[in-house]
């Protein structure tokens, strides 16, 4: 502990030079600029409404009551940037994991079924992928379909999926899941179609000047020469994997989840708690994009790439 | 091997060893090659009426201005491409059946090397294709880069190499798997010219150590001299061979050799062909 604290003058003296020569700095920077914005929109959006509530109440105001008065109402228009910290906080670390009131708890039901969307979609993708190069049939018949695919609206969809599949008996994380699915193939579909066509043709007439047959080319050459585009692919389709559950949530009255606590924030009128969903959200994107890219570090070192 | 021709009753095959002069010998016999491409541009004749035979340890280089079709001629040899007309054999079998025995290791003009493998698992890749055990393929790989001088670089990616480095480990990576014939086409033609003058010294050392027939494409005439036991030279449109010169300059040979008159007469009959096939155009 003393150690610690002994050294500890240096690391923040080294913390801040390195953030002042990286890009800490200037994200530090953006985001404070972003949060005073949101505050001053926090002021005027809010201000008619407590206007009003001074009038009804006939409460002489000042700006300094205003003020201070629109970052603490119940249902603001938009909340207060730290109205929402505060929310997340109560929610999060102020909750058992396991009560429904616990943001924890719902985005783990999210997560759950993003997961498995987003498996079940990029093993979809890849295999789609392997059939498209490998057969022109395919190649002509196959693409289309997965354009059109998604240039129907997911919010159109997903209630349809959801209804189908419950009639037919299945319900729960699959239905939610496979939303995500429809999403998450085609990032990987249309990467992976590039990634196995990238081998140069040199490499190519290389294989064939040893005899190799259609499952060494793949494994040998196809295979490594995608695995960049795989996991770029991948990045996409985890994040949009996300929105699937969370739009999956919204259509079926679920009773947990992110969507779910979205619905029922809008539903009355709990703007806190909608945007402490929304950024738990963007947390778990962030999240997930992360391991996705870590991961692709640490294959891209292992296959020898620059630092 | 002629033996086993000549006992075969098969017909289709008796005629290739009958007809090529010292069966064993010949390792490539065309006889009469045409290759068209069918382009949008309409037919474009890469390849018109090529007759040459290549006996076994031969250094036989192809020399031409572009479009002569010699990389060409190289890639029939290989099975990379498919003749229109005439007929072509390798080893006494078709292109496509002295592929699949694995009968040449290719050069291709870029390194090509996979750059997510080592420098020893690129030179395993035909290894690992061809379904060699693990020791064998560590002693190979082993052998064949001390063979281009490349140990010690064993664990390195191919980015961290020279261009030049790079170019010997593809040329190891064609010997791994001790095929006769190596087909090389301009491998040295990225190169500075004293990377490309140590490259080919090395390479006449490898040839004199190993016995091996190599056809080598080049458009340097000092190269093709210099390399070869016999030079071909080749004119464009249509592809086709306007000269062969039987090199007497001896097996050894010093880099100074260049300087001397019977290479310098070599180098001007040599170009006296090349320009003789302008002619035309």
């Amino acid at each position: 502990m003393t150690a610690a604290a002994d050294i500890a003058p240096a690391t923040s003296a080294s913390l801040l030079q390195r953030a002042a020569a990286g890009n800490t700095l200037p994200i530090l920077i953006v985001l404070g600029a972003l949060l005073l914005v949101w505050y001053a929109f926090t002021v005027y959006l809010n201000a008619p409404w407590q206007i009003d509530a001074y009038a009804r109440a006939d409460t002489p105001w000042t700006a300094a009551d205003l003020v201070r008065d629109t970052m603490a109402q119940e249902r603001p228009v938009l909340p207060a940037p730290h109205q929402v910290a505060a929310e997340i906080w109560k929610t999060t670390a102020g909750t058992p994991i396991t009560s429904k009131r616990s943001l924890f708890y719902h985005a783990w039901v999210t997560l759950s079924s993003t997961l498995l969307g987003f498996v079940i979609g990029t093993a979809l993708g890849v295999l789609l992928a392997i059939g498209i190069v490998h057969n022109r049939a395919m190649d002509k018949s196959v693409m289309p379909w997965v354009i059109a695919s998604q240039t129907i609206p997911i919010l159109a969809i997903a209630p349809m999926i959801i209804v189908v599949l419950n009639a037919i008996g299945l319900s729960g994380i699959l239905p939610k899941a496979l939303i995500s699915t429809y999403l998450s193939f085609f990032p990987v579909v249309v990467g992976m179609v590039k990634g196995f066509r990238s081998p140069e043709i040199i490499q190519l007439d290389l294989m064939r000047t040893y005899n190799a047959g259609g499952a060494q080319t793949f494994w040998k050459l196809r295979w490594p020469s995608a695995l960049p585009y795989l996991f770029t692919s991948m990045k996409v389709a985890v994040a949009i994997s996300l929105v699937g559950a969370i739009v999956g949530e919204l259509p079926t009255g679920a009773v947990a989840g992110l969507g779910a606590r979205l619905l029922a924030g809008s539903y009355y009128g709990q703007t806190v708690q909608i945007w402490s969903a929304l950024f738990m959200a963007a947390a778990l994107a962030a999240l997930l994009v992360g391991i996705i890219g870590i991961g692709q570090r640490m294959v891209m070192a292992r296959m020898g790439e620059k630092a | 091997m002629s033996g086993e021709v000549l006992v075969n009753a098969n017909p289709a095959i008796r005629p290739v060893a009958a007809s090529s002069s010292g069966s064993s010998d010949t390792v490539v016999e065309a006889r009469g090659l045409g290759l068209t491409f069918e382009t949008n541009d309409g037919p474009v004749r890469a390849l018109s009426n090529v007759d040459l035979t290549v006996n076994k340890g031969e250094f036989v280089s192809f020399i031409g201005p572009s479009g002569c079709g010699k990389t060409t001629f190289l890639r029939v040899i290989a099975d990379l491409e498919q003749p229109t007309e005439g007929e072509i054999h390798v080893n006494g079998l078709t292109p496509a059946e002295a592929r699949r025995t694995r009968a040449y290791g290719y050069v291709f003009q870029a390194a090509g090397l996979f750059p997510w493998r080592t420098i020893e698992q690129n030179v395993a890749l035909p290894l690992e294709i061809m379904g060699y055990a693990r020791a064998e393929q560590r002693e190979r790989v082993h052998r064949t880069l001390d063979l281009v001088n490349l140990a010690g670089f064993e664990k390195k990616f191919p980015w961290q190499l020279s261009g030049g480095m790079q170019q010997r480990a593809s040329i190891a990576r064609a010997l791994a798997f001790d095929a006769d014939l190596l087909l090389m086409d301009e491998p040295f033609g990225a190169l500075d010219e004293i990377v490309r003058d140590h490259l080919n010294e090395q390479l006449l050392e490898l040839w004199a150590r190993t016995d091996k027939t190599i056809c080598f494409v080049t458009h340097s005439i000092p190269e093709a001299v210099y390399l070869s036991t016999r030079i071909v030279v080749m004119s464009p449109r249509p592809g086709r061979v306007t000269d062969v010169i039987e090199s007497p300059l001896p097996r050894e040979r010093p880099l100074d050799i260049r300087e001397s008159p019977e290479f310098l007469e070599i180098a001007h009959r040599v170009r006296e062909g090349l320009r003789a096939g302008h002619g035309d155009d």
